[in-house]
């Protein structure tokens, strides 16, 4: 018999494999670029919005940007950002 | 060359790890299985097992630690009894669902509450849909012999199992062994070859979460979902028998001992008045058997040795000439009956098999089973000669109700 091999739910990592995740969230993170750090002072710096997101979704650039189509919506970044430079905003009222 | 030792049920089971070369034993001690874990340790401490020991806080971490190191491509052991095995459930069938040939003795205990350390088989058989093939062994020479012949059987069918022996009755008790020459068991035993192997070099994303539909990967294939995964197990499950039939054979070959494939039979060619069970109440029932053919009844027994995946055809054709069958179970399924007796009822629907059904609930936390109680229950069965099938139920052998 030929062997087969996906027997179990595997995959290769790559963006995506768990679906377009970003239509589950009902609010979105929106950065103030003018209180967030590493855009007020175009340097990297603090990045803690990258450190604790759970889905790899913020990327280090200057200014931060957050990918949409994979974020969930948790509002995590917005919870530990030093200067509350991001608020969620809801999707229904944007 | 046999090499016959005087060893208890769990000193077996612990050879039959060694010899089938586990790499990885994560196991947490209950009892009745902690010569088990501490005879292993031992090997490990003194270097005549070359594994790795994981000390885990409980059974649901025995049992992931076994589902980790089987996924980067180890062959892995645990064992654990009642409570434990509860305990562990969950992971029971994520490594079934990952299809892990994970091997695992269960050294059979009655289930909390009340407290027993004492036999019965209602922790495994509350494990009966967990996706894990189940063997039941009659005595300690199965119980090493079985071990061996689970981690061929799992790693070709790419599904876990579960060794089940009673506890003490079996775990406890010294009896002569055969310990297989572990050349031979090489040669019986292939090194495991996993279906994937989780590696740095490869790296892999395992039981993501599957959505009710088909997916399209990020590469536009379309995916399995988690029904199409799920019949996969099932499918295997289906096909399992052909491979521990194989495996057996192939062992008695090699070793010179047949413990029956799916099942076994003690005189049960001509017999009128079959008994049947699971693990050494089974083993009690030939006694019985003998005792009832001295008196010209003619008994045997069918002992079912594979309870998953359910030995269907095999039944069929054991049972085919029983008229009264009479099923001893050390479980329930509360608020029915035994598991075992439902599962040969509806194997027999339509198979043309008409024999009176009389299930007796024997044995629980421990109760002694004697052969002459086997010998009463078979005789009171064929007594009733007026059934009532609107008020069929379980018997309770030895119970003091009120």
């Amino acid at each position: 018999m030929k062997r087969d091999e996906n027997i179990a739910a595997m995959c290769d990592p790559a963006p995506g494999e768990g679906g377009k995740t970003g239509d589950w969230r009902s609010a979105r993170p929106v950065i103030d670029e003018s209180k967030c750090i590493p855009c007020v002072k175009k340097k990297s710096a603090c990045f803690l919005c990258w450190l604790y997101c759970p889905e790899g979704v913020v990327k280090t650039t200057i200014p931060v940007e957050i990918d949409l189509t994979y974020c969930k919506g948790c509002g995590i970044c917005a919870e530990e950002c030093p200067p509350k430079a991001i608020s969620m905003v809801r999707e229904d009222k944007s | 060359m046999s090499n016959v030792s005087i060893i208890t049920g769990n000193h077996a089971a612990a050879l039959g790890a060694k010899l089938s070369g586990v790499q990885v034993v994560a196991a947490y001690p209950i009892t009745p299985q902690s010569q088990l874990a501490e005879m292993l340790s031992q090997f490990v401490e003194s270097g005549e097992l070359k594994a790795e020991y994981v000390r885990v806080e409980g059974e649901h971490s025995a049992m992931t630690v076994c589902i980790s190191a089987s996924t980067v491509g180890a062959r892995v052991f645990t064992a654990t009894s009642a409570n434990g095995l509860l305990y562990m459930h969950e992971q029971l069938h994520w490594a079934a669902g990952s299809r892990l040939p994970v091997v695992m003795c269960c050294v059979n205990r009655g289930v909390g509450a009340p407290w027993s350390i004492f036999n019965d088989q209602q922790d495994s058989f509350s494990q009966r849909d967990t996706g894990w093939m189940q063997i039941y062994c009659r005595n300690n020479q199965e119980i090493v012999d079985t071990v061996i012949q689970a981690y061929r059987i799992a790693e070709e069918v790419y599904a876990p199992v579960m060794v089940c022996y009673d506890g003490f009755v079996l775990s406890h008790t010294m009896m002569p062994v055969d310990v297989p020459d572990a050349e031979d068991v090489k040669k019986y035993l292939p090194p495991y070859r996993p279906h994937t192997i989780l590696s740095p070099d490869n790296p892999k994303t395992i039981n993501s979460v599957l959505f009710p539909h088909r997916r399209e990967n990020t590469e536009g294939v379309l995916c399995d979902g988690f029904m199409e995964m799920r019949y996969k197990l099932q499918a295997a499950l289906e096909r399992a028998p052909e491979t521990i039939k194989r495996a057996n054979s192939e062992f008695a070959a090699i070793f010179g001992r047949d413990h029956g494939g799916m099942l076994w039979e003690y005189k049960a060619d001509d017999a009128e008045f079959v008994i049947t069970g699971l693990g050494s109440v089974a083993s009690e029932a030939t006694v019985a058997a003998d005792t009832l053919r001295d008196e010209g009844i003619k008994a045997g027994v069918i002992g079912i040795r594979v309870y998953r995946p359910f030995p269907r055809e095999e039944t069929i054709k054991a049972f085919s000439k029983a008229k009264h069958i009479t099923v001893l179970e050390k479980s329930l399924s509360y608020g029915y009956e035994g598991g075992l007796c439902s599962d040969l009822k509806a194997a027999f629907y339509g198979a043309g098999i008409n024999a009176t059904i009389d299930n007796y609930i024997v044995g629980l936390g421990g109760r002694d089973v004697k052969a002459r109680e086997i010998v009463d229950a078979v005789k009171s069965s064929t007594s009733a000669t007026d059934r009532d099938v609107l008020k069929i139920k379980p018997k309770w052998l030895n119970c003091f109700t009120g």
